[in-house]
């Protein structure tokens, strides 16, 4: 607006009378009216995510976050981590969106175990699953090569990015990188036998975990479930191929647990299956879209399926989607064209 | 209903002296924008304004990609259309395109390079001089402009800079489109140690050299520009022919 409105030169001058006025005839209500307000906003006022343990299986806890987008209310505790008890010590799947995450999940897995954390593992680069690592700074931190990297060039941006999305949640936050690199493979922590799948397809390295001892497969990012799936650095090729991997693991006879890195807990591969229909769906919807010569604005415009619009944040992500993905589908068709 | 009352407003503020008119198209901006008169100074100056619905501009309410934030202008509804002109009130560089529908649709589909959350708007100029406004508010959190291209980190636009690749639409609901992609870096200047290097004339005729749209690009136009644009009539080859501010040429056909 360019125009402010000038002080009616009445106000200011009643102003000194009035004000006083005012003041007398609030003060009786304002006290209990601000203790209220402050009451139900008290868990936002303490910054407390509220870390609730679900017990999978024997030594095998995990929080499972809000399936909503970042915000100012749950502070970034949309993501699912996990603390696995060992003989000797404890291992910790994701660390969390923000220093406080990490602090309260540090806490939530020493209220179930004395043990000191042996190993913290970040499942692949994206913000929610490594910003706790600052609670964990004397433990080793292991990821995959390509995440050290990830967090190493845009750890900073990631982090700036959830200052500006969940707020004062991320006081105090700072990019502590991994300080170990994994591989592919068996991995024997503190007496759990743990089989290490190095993927890629929602980024350029996902980690998978099979803990052998329960049955429990952490999915990471790979899998959503009941939530749609996000995009901003997927190939979806890649990750349909992952999703396969995944998904044969399920049908292993000690399989009992999925752990997706957003939604609920399943016992069946249903969640790869949804996850995989949804990026089919997606691919098969830009690659039509370009054919028939839409603009990016008509394809962002176009309703979803009711199978998918049915799930939480399915048009934030489908709109985020379009970006990400629908100009490599649209210059596919252009240069097939040639 | 904001539009009619707008609408009525300001056919009436075109009858009135330009100091009265722009008090009343001031307060009548549809986006509310604090930088709307600076913009009308900048690009109306003296023309009579009209906010009109039936310029039709679309872009996602919140970018993903500040780098690549699609928008979309159809003054389909509206006759004999001479010039649109594409702005943003709050991008370090204001202007983003004009484009002169010849013989084309006044329609044009293409991506933008937003710094901040800001209102983009079309000025549409029909034949008797006014100039019809449409727009909508974009959010973003920005670098669109002050981030470096893709290409500026790679060497690969050089071999292939100013390669079109398109194609024309003949059939169903979509006939008469022609979509096309140029490789180009589209540097803004605004880089430090990067200079401007950016399109700035694009022209589309058909076989016969009737020139069907006219397109001026400024730096705000996204790196690969793709652009959608809608023939009137016929669908014979497409002849694209232009250049950059650096005097590289573009030159190619599209066939349907």
């Amino acid at each position: 607006m360019t125009r402010l409105p000038a002080q009616p030169r009445l106000w200011r001058r009643l102003r000194p009378l009035l004000a006083p006025l005012l003041a007398r005839l609030l003060s009786p209500i304002l006290p209990p009216l601000v203790a209220l307000l402050l009451a139900g906003n008290s868990h936002a006022q303490g910054f407390d995510y509220q870390l609730v343990p679900e017990r999978l299986a024997a030594g095998v806890h995990v929080f499972i976050g809000q399936r909503e987008d970042f915000n100012t209310r749950n502070g970034g505790n949309i993501v699912n981590t996990a603390c696995l008890i060992g003989r000797d010590g404890l291992i910790v799947i994701d660390s969390g969106p923000s220093r406080r995450y990490g602090e309260q999940l540090r806490a939530a897995c020493a209220r179930l175990s004395p043990l000191p954390v042996r190993l913290v593992l970040n499942s692949h680069f994206h913000p929610d699953h490594f910003l706790g690592n600052q609670a964990f700074a004397d433990s080793p931190i292991a990821a995959l090569a390509a995440t050290r990297d990830g967090i190493a060039r845009q750890g900073n941006a990631f982090a700036e990015n959830l200052y500006r999305l969940s707020g004062d949640w991320m006081s105090g936050t700072e990019v502590h990188a991994p300080d170990r690199s994994l591989s592919a493979g068996e991995l024997e922590v503190a007496g759990r036998r743990l089989q290490l799948y190095a993927l890629h397809g929602h980024t350029d390295a996902d980690l998978a975990i099979y803990d052998r001892d329960s049955g429990v497969l952490f999915a990471g990012d790979l899998v959503f479930h009941e939530r749609a799936p996000t995009t901003p650095h997927a190939a979806p090729a890649a990750w349909l191929a992952a999703l396969a991997q995944l998904e044969a693991l399920t049908r292993q006879p000690g399989f009992t647990a999925l752990v997706p890195g957003h939604g609920p807990v399943a016992r069946d591969a249903g969640p790869i299956r949804q996850t995989r229909a949804w990026l089919n769906w997606l691919q098969t919807r830009l690659a039509e879209a370009a054919r028939a010569g839409l603009d990016m604005n008509e394809v962002l415009a176009l309703p979803l399926p009711a199978e998918f619009a049915r799930l939480p944040l399915a048009r934030e992500e489908y709109r985020r989607s379009v970006s990400h993905l629908f100009p490599a589908a649209e210059r596919a068709l252009l240069e097939g064209g040639r | 209903m904001k539009f009619p009352l707008t609408a009525a407003a300001l056919a009436l503020a075109a009858l009135m002296p330009a100091g009265h008119a722009a008090d009343w198209q001031d307060s009548g901006d549809p986006l509310a924008s604090a930088r709307w008169r600076d913009m009308q100074q900048q690009f109306l100056a003296g023309q009579p304004v009209l906010f009109d619905p039936r310029v039709v501009v679309s872009a996602p309410t919140v970018a993903e990609d500040p780098m690549q934030v699609p928008v979309t202008v159809d003054a389909t509804a509206l006759p004999l259309v001479e010039e649109v002109v594409v702005f943003a009130d709050f991008n370090p560089i204001v202007e983003m395109l004009r484009f002169y529908p010849l013989a084309a649709r006044p329609y044009l589909g293409f991506r933008v390079k937003l710094q901040q959350s800001t209102p983009v708007r079309a000025a549409v100029r029909t034949r008797d001089g006014v100039w019809h406004v449409g727009g909508t508010w974009v959010q973003t959190t920005g670098g669109g402009c002050t981030a470096p291209s893709a290409a500026a980190a790679s060497p690969e636009w050089q071999s292939r800079l100013n390669e079109v690749s398109g194609r024309q639409w003949t059939a169903g609901p979509n006939a008469g489109r022609v979509r096309l992609r140029i490789v180009h870096p589209m540097d803004t200047g605004l880089v430090a140690g990067i200079p401007a290097f950016h399109l700035e004339d694009i022209q589309f005729s058909d076989s016969d050299g009737r020139a069907l749209l006219r397109l001026r690009t400024f730096e705000p136009v996204s790196e690969n520009p793709v652009f959608t644009l809608q023939r009137a009539d016929g669908n014979g080859p497409l002849q694209i022919s232009g250049r950059d501010n650096n005097g590289n040429r573009v030159e190619a056909r599209i066939t349907p």
